[in-house]
């Protein structure tokens, strides 16, 4: 039970909060003309970060998209936007991916490399270490299509820096939680 | 109901269905075939504004005072532009409004055409949720849905932009009930919470009852709330015995004239109020939002309370000031819930402590803050407010203002006794907005008196809807309390800018009588107070609008002031308002706050 005057107000044990975190939010919308714009409007409108952001229809006959954003706040912030973002009309549901832990969190990138000799055996060795798939080839280039933890592409696209790095396209984040709930 | 009819009749059909008999709107070329509608019919009363901005706020004006939507109708382009100050008002304070928009023809959109603006994109931030309608299936399942939105959960304002060719075409109508049959139907994500959770409306009347310094702080979302909020208020006070004050936009939710009311709280709110708030053990803000007007500098805010927050708007929870006990569902709701479990548990409320705190009101109460220096010769703007008060309260009077420090002095020295009837720019404090708004409450209240206490620089701003109030016969009355300054701009600059007064002096005033007289109303001057009374008695007896100049003290302040960036118990009385304290009232910091 709550007896008054027992501790200082909750605005106090803020404090600690202040540290920036970055979190995965998975956003259930209606997928209507506009909804995009309303999700990003409200970040920039807000004052908000989006780091990285990936949207696609995912039931077509119930005209539902998923929206995963990354995004940079301190706790109360992260709040906030969960409860800004589900209080737009189109958005049935918006999760805390990070808040729940232990997320499934993958990236797709595509990496176009060109040169000769070493350079070429070296970012080929690197693309079978990786994993990453030879999409296109010429004697000339490579562009090698990756998958993996936004991490791991990092680790891709720093070492092919080194082997002739011409540019890289990658998709933006698609998580999901384990186990057998749904949003 | 199903039937064919084009989309210009949809729209009427759909007002009327919904229950609308009056709207706001000024034609244009993308909205002439809903104007051909409106012709064809009497069962919907057009009133035709002056300025789109003007059919806005005359439309939240309606809203505010009715309880129901409030209904705009504008053209294209530069119309559609001309609304986003309304709009963006409505959103901030919470009123329910569906405006309409024309829009060129849909093989016309993205080409630059004449009048096209992106009416969706410029309002998607100032609205709750809008539509551009591209198909006539979708036009009567989005109007009934318009108002839905508008009118549910926290309450906003809805734009549906209606291509001029989707007003032609002829397609099926479905009434609001069987629009759920219509294609393209689904069930809405938006379903809002209405009533709040068991466990912590317990935890809420347990906490009330063991409080020794309680204090409830009530806001504009009990006027949302219907009549049933505000009796629901007052029962609550009655059994608990607890002290109240309100925000700026919750006034006449519970009577000004009841013993447990402390005054308005914030920026120019009461000693009292400020100070049981910042002092209180157990905060319980109902239907508020924690404003920085409200709040102060929020590291100081009220330090040693528990917080209690009912709100229909999750968001509002833990947005500014972190609560213990967050409530989310409708004010109505949850009171009413509040009152069952108060009424079971019959719980003992610690007496003794609780006098001692009325007490300690009594001595805040005793400073009397609202204090003014009188005076025979000028009219102090205070005593101009506290005589039309005074003169109107037996009737049924509705009041709305400007923006600006006649605004605080109608908001402190005017008593309002019910909700509904206050309307004022609170969120976006919008100059302009209080002329429109009395004639948007006008035409709703035909036989009331509705007056607008104005500023002599905010009445210009959408004077041309005099001209309005003239065609409709809608006698509303313009008390301008005119001090020739922006009289709040001033006052700021003489507390943050060494009294360097730039550009806050309106040098060419027009003559308000000559201008009421251009515009084929009543003009009122009155110069002196003993002469107040019997223009004021004038001005009420009059059944024409009526623009009254009242001359008043030119350099008055608005005290009591928490000075920006300043805690509550930091706040700044007519009586220490020397130069000095004036000088140094407002830090470094502070300067940066607006
Ligand atoms: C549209 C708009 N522009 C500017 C302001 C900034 N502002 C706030 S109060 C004020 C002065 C109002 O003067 P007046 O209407 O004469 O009222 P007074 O303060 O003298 O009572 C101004 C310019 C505003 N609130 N709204």
């Amino acid at each position: 039970m709550i007896v008054a005057g027992e501790t200082r107000s909750a605005y106090f044990l803020q404090e600690e909060e202040k540290r920036i975190e970055t979190h995965t939010l998975s956003v259930l919308v209606d997928n209507e003309p506009g909804v995009l714009a309303r999700v990003v409007g409200l970040f920039s409108g807000r004052g908000y970060n989006i780091e990285s952001l990936t949207v696609s229809e995912v039931e077509h006959e119930k005209h539902l998209s998923r929206i995963t954003i990354v995004t940079a706040a301190t706790l109360q912030v992260l709040e906030q936007i969960k409860n800004q973002i589900a209080r737009l009309v189109p958005v049935h549901r918006v999760i805390d991916l990070t808040h729940i832990g232990d997320a499934i969190e993958r990236e797709l990138a595509l990496v176009k490399v060109a040169g000769k000799g070493d350079h070429r055996v070296e970012a080929l060795r690197l693309a079978q270490a990786f994993e990453a798939k030879t999409v296109d080839a010429t004697l000339e280039s490579f562009v090698f299509e990756l998958t993996g933890t936004p991490s791991d592409i990092d680790r891709f696209v720093k070492l092919m820096t080194s082997c002739g790095l011409v540019e890289v396209a990658r998709t933006g984040l698609a998580a999901l939680s384990r186990g057998k709930d749904g949003l | 109901m199903t039937r064919q009819m084009t989309g210009a009749e949809m729209v009427l059909q759909a007002l009327h269905d919904q229950g609308v008999d009056t709207i706001f709107g000024y034609p244009g070329g993308a909205v002439l075939p809903i104007y051909d509608e409106i012709f064809q019919q009497d069962r919907i009363r057009h009133i035709l504004v002056r300025h789109e901005q003007g059919a806005g706020h005359a439309a939240e004006g309606y809203a505010r005072s009715t309880g129901k939507c409030g209904v705009a109708l504008v053209t294209s382009g530069p119309g559609a532009t001309n609304m986003v100050t309304a709009l963006t008002d409505a959103l901030m304070d919470s009123i329910p409004m569906v405006c309409i928009t024309g829009q060129v023809p849909t093989h016309l959109i993205g080409t630059d055409g004449f009048q096209e603006c992106d009416t969706v994109g410029i309002t998607r931030p100032c609205t709750k949720h809008n539509w551009l309608v591209k198909n006539i299936e979708d036009l009567p399942r989005v109007l009934h849905e318009a108002f839905r939105i508008a009118t549910s959960g926290r309450p906003g304002p809805v734009v549906v932009d209606i291509p001029k060719n989707i007003q032609f075409q002829t397609g099926t109508y479905y009434g609001p009930k069987s629009s759920t049959k219509s294609p393209g139907y689904r069930t809405s994500a938006y379903q809002p919470q209405l009533k709040g959770d068991e466990a912590a409306i317990r935890d809420a009347v347990a906490l009330i009852a063991a409080a020794k310094k309680p204090v409830l702080y009530t806001g504009g979302g009990v006027i949302n709330a219907g009549p049933a909020g505000s009796r629901l208020l007052r029962e609550l006070v009655k059994l608990t015995g607890l002290p109240i004050t309100s925000t700026l936009m919750g006034l006449g939710a519970y009577p000004a004239s009841g013993p447990n009311w402390l005054g308005m709280l914030g920026m120019h709110g009461t000693y009292e109020a400020n100070l049981a708030m910042h002092d209180c053990d157990v905060m319980v803000c109902i239907g508020a939002r924690f404003d920085d007007r409200i709040t102060g500098r929020t590291d100081a805010f009220s330090p040693t309370s528990k917080k209690i927050h009912i709100d229909i708007d999750p968001s509002s929870i833990n947005k500014n000031i972190r609560v213990d006990i967050p409530i989310v569902g409708d004010v109505a709701y949850v009171l009413e819930d509040m009152l069952k479990v108060w009424k079971q548990t019959q719980p003992t409320q610690d007496k003794a402590a609780l006098n001692a705190w009325w007490q300690q009101i009594a001595v805040w109460r005793a400073k009397k803050s609202l204090g003014y220096r009188r005076s025979k010769d000028v009219i102090m703007p205070q005593y101009a407010v506290e005589r039309l008060y005074q003169m109107t309260k037996h009737r049924e009077t509705y009041i709305t203002t400007e923006v600006g420090q006649h605004q605080m002095w109608a908001a402190q020295h005017f008593g309002f006794e019910e909700p509904n009837r206050w309307m004022t720019s609170g969120g976006l404090g919008t100059m302009g907005y209080g002329l429109p708004a009395a004639i948007g409450v006008q035409a709703a209240h035909l036989d009331a008196l509705v007056c607008c206490i104005a500023g002599d620089a905010s009445v210009l701003m959408n004077m041309q809807e005099m001209s309005t109030a003239v065609q409709h016969e809608l006698p509303v009355k313009i008390f301008i309390l005119n001090n020739q300054y922006m009289g709040m701009v001033r006052q700021w600059q003489q507390l943050l800018h060494g009294n360097r007064l730039s550009h806050s002096y309106t040098e060419a005033l027009p003559d308000f009588v000559k201008l009421a007289d251009a515009y084929g109303c009543h003009g009122i001057r009155c110069e002196k107070p003993d002469a107040l009374d019997d223009a004021i008695a004038e001005m009420i007896e009059v059944k024409k609008p009526v623009l009254f100049d009242c001359r008043v003290a030119n350099l008055a302040n608005c005290f009591p002031m928490i000075p920006s960036g300043k805690a509550h118990n930091e706040m700044l009385l007519d009586e220490d308002a020397t130069d000095d304290a004036i000088g140094s009232a407002i830090s470094a910091e502070g300067k940066m706050l607006v």
